[in-house]
């Protein structure tokens, strides 16, 4: 059947289920939504930035699993992409962005509204395509989202030029895709998966360091039932928050430059480490020739390029960490040597208890001044920790990712690598549009939320219950929490003096606004904003000098912590 | 350490732009880099010499492995290998020194291609080793220009 490029790119949608598209329409974009227009199965969500379209995508995949997908026009539009492409590719996040091109004629000269998108998006892409024939555009739609979703995932970009929307052809979407160039490995090498347990069952001071890749693959049921199968203790990346249940007695929470005491003890006095979807990052290992110096360390990642790139790895186990745990599972599961192994390491979780006991997380709580931790623990006992979160980027990011429990995968969304500042409230829209029965807080500070606050906009017209409390300090905090420490207190362009009134801006925009300035109101507007229907904006006004900890300087060795 | 590294990768657009991004986005280097088709047309080979420790090395490797468009990464250091390059040089021929291009032209079986009045312009091709001993020769007489292909390699035997 004949049909035009963007009947082809609705029908292929729909065919691949997809059920929304998050986007922002434009000239080069104008057939497909044309097409879109005619068509039901597709729902098409208007965004108010397409930063925040991207952002959305991100959320409802990190929520859901399922592959986001985003659609703009060209220039400006695919340029506005890129920050949420960066993010998604640095958080292996399956998202698939469609961007409008200028005419295969004028690409190259400079038209109106043309930029190159494939060229700028090159190292912020898994893969990205430029569709040079109609013919060709089902199957690229076919490829992006297998490419997208599968090995490690990624963000894939299709440029299609105008023209290829407007032209026919037959539709033709391929059942499988097959790409000589790219055949992840899903299965660990036997020979070495037997290695890493018994190098594991041959040490006495264990710890699972477990990264995104776990949530990524599915493999919090495996993570949990090998660990506590060893009783291993577990710490988790910021990735890995919701990874393995933060309750459990084996969790130590997080580690690196804000992560726990314990988690960083436990790393710096290990003897063996196994590193599961985990890429060593420099937030994590902090100085990396003091970095767990008596370790043996076993990586386990679907990405050889992980392997071997900041620490030397003793044994590479090049793999999905869910099929990989399973094969180790087998290896341990009900065996004499298990039950032995528990009782040799009873010391060392000893000894990890009493750095959980000496040092808590912990902060000082204060009679005038709301202490952010506080929101967060408050936010955790009225959600009973059944939340998903998303949060910015800074000081509220750690203290969400440091004050709530999280003990499922996929509840905890933020930009980890990349550190982008608006993420939360858009990546909250999406996955509350993915999850629909679910309570989402995006737990934001006064800068970052002001970074993609337009999205508001989008979150009422579409009526998206998001419910964003704002840690409000007056400033941009971690920042500031740098200048305090390590530049003399010259809190230089980290003061924001002018910040709106968030729960008028709430009004403005149609969503409701509450506002809490002493500690004994917090639990009551929580609950109150928590309650209300739509979107809700809750205006917490912090501690301004309330700081991140424990935390280890930039460039320090994991154990020289700063402690409350 | 140098290393010599042969990609095979699909025959189609962009994928220089990836490969060479990709190097210069990780900071590794590029000492040189040949590309053209190979008996598929489908398929083309890039000759890529760069350098670097062996963690280096592994990361290269494995980042061009990653690359969608790769189909197969050859590492041809220790590899027992011919490997050649082209250079064309232009160089003074006036004088006394017409004799010596001539002596040297000889000796390393290069060619001449195009003669000026006072200039001959010399086609060489040989392994690095004589690339190099070549053009030091040529140097005292006056090189005027070089034009050097980069290095490509395949392995001998089988």
């Amino acid at each position: 059947m004949q049909m035009t490029g963007a009947e082809i790119f609705v029908k292929a949608l729909a065919d691949l289920g997809v059920d929304v598209v998050f986007g922002y329409p434009g000239g080069a974009t104008i057939h497909i939504y044309d097409a879109l227009f005619k068509n039901v199965k597709v729902r098409h969500m208007l965004c108010r930035h397409e930063q925040g379209a991207v952002h959305m995508a991100d959320g409802y995949a990190r929520a859901s699993g399922r592959t986001g997908v985003c659609l703009v026009t060209s220039g400006p539009g695919a340029t506005n992409t890129v920050t949420g492409l960066a993010t998604a590719y640095m958080d292996s996040i399956p998202i698939v962005v469609f961007t409008g091109q200028v005419p295969t004629l004028l690409i190259g000269n400079d038209a109106f509204q043309e930029a190159d998108i494939v060229g700028i998006s090159r190292p912020c892409t898994k893969h990205n395509y430029l569709v040079k024939e109609t013919k060709d555009l089902a199957r690229i739609i076919k490829e992006a989202f297998y490419i997208a979703s599968t090995g490690r995932p990624g963000p894939v970009l299709v440029d299609m030029p105008k023209d290829m929307l407007a032209a026919s052809a037959r539709y033709d979407l391929p059942k499988e895709v097959s790409l000589r160039g790219y055949r992840p490995t899903y299965e660990g090498h036997p020979r070495q998966v037997e290695s890493a347990v018994r190098l594991l069952l041959s040490r006495e001071r264990p710890v699972v360091y477990a990264g995104g890749g776990v949530i990524l693959s599915n493999a919090s049921g495996e993570l949990a039932e090998f660990s506590r199968a060893l009783s291993l203790p577990v710490t988790t990346t910021l990735m890995g928050m919701g990874a393995f249940p933060g309750s459990d007695p084996l969790s130590l929470g997080m580690l690196g430059m804000h992560g726990t005491y314990a988690a960083n003890m436990a790393i710096s006095n290990s003897d063996v480490i196994l590193a599961a979807g985990a890429r060593f990052d420099d937030r994590v290992t902090g100085k990396i020739s003091e970095f767990a110096p008596h370790a043996k360390i076993i990586h386990v990642d679907i990405d050889p390029t992980s392997i071997q790139k900041n620490v030397r790895v003793d044994i590479p186990i090049v793999g999905d960490v869910k099929d990989v745990l399973r094969q180790m599972i087998k290896l341990v599961k009900g065996k004499k040597e298990a039950t032995a192994y528990r009782g040799k390491t009873a010391a060392w979780r000893g000894q990890i208890a009493s750095w959980v006991k000496t040092h808590p997380l912990t902060y000082k709580p204060s009679k005038g001044k709301i202490k952010p931790q506080y929101v967060v623990e408050q936010i955790h006992k009225l959600t009973k920790g059944k939340a998903i979160v998303t949060t910015e980027v800074g000081q509220n990011q750690m203290w969400a990712a440091q004050f709530y429990n999280y003990e499922q995968p996929r509840t905890f969304l933020s930009s980890g690598g990349l550190g982008t500042m608006g993420y939360g409230l858009p990546a909250a829209i999406g996955a509350q549009v993915a999850m629909p029965g679910r309570l989402v807080v995006d737990i934001a500070g006064d800068g970052s939320i002001q970074m993609n606050i337009q999205e508001l906009a989008t979150a009422v017209q579409y009526r998206v219950p998001v419910k964003v409390v704002i840690l409000n300090n007056g400033t941009l905090g971690m920042v500031r929490q740098w200048q305090e420490l390590f530049f003399d207190g010259n809190y230089s362009q980290t003061c924001l003096p002018r910040i709106p009134d968030f729960v008028k801006l709430a009004e403005a925009y149609g969503a409701k606004g509450f506002r809490a300035t002493k500690p004994e109101e917090v639990p009551e507007v929580l609950r109150k904003g928590f309650a209300a229907d739509g979107p809700v904006l809750i205006d917490v006004i912090t501690d301004p000098g309330e700081m991140v900890y424990p935390m280890v300087p930039a460039g320090a060795g994991l154990t020289e912590m700063l402690l409350v | 350490m140098r290393h010599t590294i042969s990609v095979l990768v699909e025959n189609e657009f962009g994928v220089l732009s990836r490969v060479s991004g990709l190097f210069s986005g990780r900071g590794f280097n590029i000492e040189s880099l040949c590309v053209a088709e190979t008996m598929d047309p489908q398929v083309s080979r890039m000759t890529i010499v760069t350098s670097g420790n062996d963690q280096i090395i592994e990361q290269i490797l494995k980042q061009l492995n990653k690359l969608i468009p790769v189909l197969k990464v050859i590492d041809l250091t220790g590899v027992d290998t011919v490997d050649r390059e082209m250079v064309l040089v232009k160089v003074n021929a006036d004088g006394d020194g017409k004799q010596e291009v001539l002596r040297l032209v000889d000796i390393f079986r290069a060619r001449i291609v195009d003669v000026a009045p006072r200039c001959y312009t010399i086609e060489m091709t040989g392994g690095e080793g004589k690339v190099l001993a070549f053009l030091q020769m040529l140097r005292p007489l006056g090189i005027r220009e070089i034009v050097r292909t980069g290095k490509i390699a395949i392995s001998r035997g089988m």
